[in-house]
């Protein structure tokens, strides 16, 4: 069975996003320093569709399902209406971040460093965010 | 959850985290930082030994008082965090920028 939660628009949800990427992710043989930051980026996402996308609206949901492949491990995360593709946005750079005291914009920097690959498609009002993670053996 | 507690240690005002940091709960964070600074510290250290994560909100918490901080000569170091806190904050680099110190006695030396 596929690992899958469905959290609603709001940002304590993101504490049980946590939870569940940690549940789930012990089956793994991940390393520690693999673990955090794969929970980093998979919240960095929600965190932006919950607070940009759905302007914190608990009405509306958000799925995240983790697939595993080989050697690899894919997060879907989907959500409803509006999309909001991140890889739009141009990451600021850390001086920027410095000087405008805008505390934002992190978190897409942390997402492009942290995961292999990152896709977005937007179809008939369902829009699908994929993050996916590498592991060499 | 996050909980926050400030003390006065000689002219160094200690701010102890415990919990876990993330879009929810950093502008509590925010708001501590910012009362010690209106307040007049001049030395605020952030202990991080029970800190137990940190998301790109809470950082952006600390990257934005760097500027701000050097002109008003406000000395924010954070100490104590655990090696996998630390790891999210060298992914950003951000320990070249902000004064990270493994302990008390050693933010407090420097």
């Amino acid at each position: 069975m596929t690992p899958q939660i469905r959290i609603y628009c709001r940002t304590t949800a993101l504490a049980d996003v946590r939870a569940f990427l940690q549940q789930t992710l012990s089956g793994f043989d991940l390393s520690d320093k693999d673990m955090i930051q794969i929970t980093l980026a998979v919240e960095e996402v929600c965190a932006n569709l919950i607070i940009h996308s759905h302007h914190c609206n608990a009405k509306e949901s958000i799925d995240l399902k983790i697939i595993a492949g080989d050697n690899k491990l894919i997060f879907e995360i989907k959500d409803y209406g509006k999309a909001f593709n991140m890889l739009d946005y141009e990451a600021p750079n850390l001086e920027e971040v410095k000087g405008n005291k805008r505390k934002g914009g992190l978190g897409i920097i942390l997402v492009r460093k942290i995961m292999d690959e990152i896709e977005f498609e937007s179809s008939q009002g369902v829009n699908t965010c994929r993050l996916v993670k590498w592991f060499r053996s | 959850m996050l909980t926050i507690t400030s003390e006065k240690e000689n002219k160094h005002d200690i701010l102890k985290l415990n919990g876990e940091i993330d879009a929810s709960n950093s502008v509590i964070l925010d708001e501590a930082i910012q009362k010690l600074a209106a307040n007049g510290s001049k030395s605020i250290l952030v202990d991080g030994e029970h800190l137990q994560y940190i998301s790109s909100a809470g950082l952006g918490v600390f990257m934005s008082y760097l500027e701000d901080f050097q002109e008003k000569e406000i000395q924010l170091k954070i100490f104590g965090l655990s090696a996998r806190v630390y790891e999210v904050f060298k992914i950003l680099g951000l320990d070249q920028l902000i004064s990270i110190y493994p302990t008390k006695v050693e933010a407090i030396l420097d």
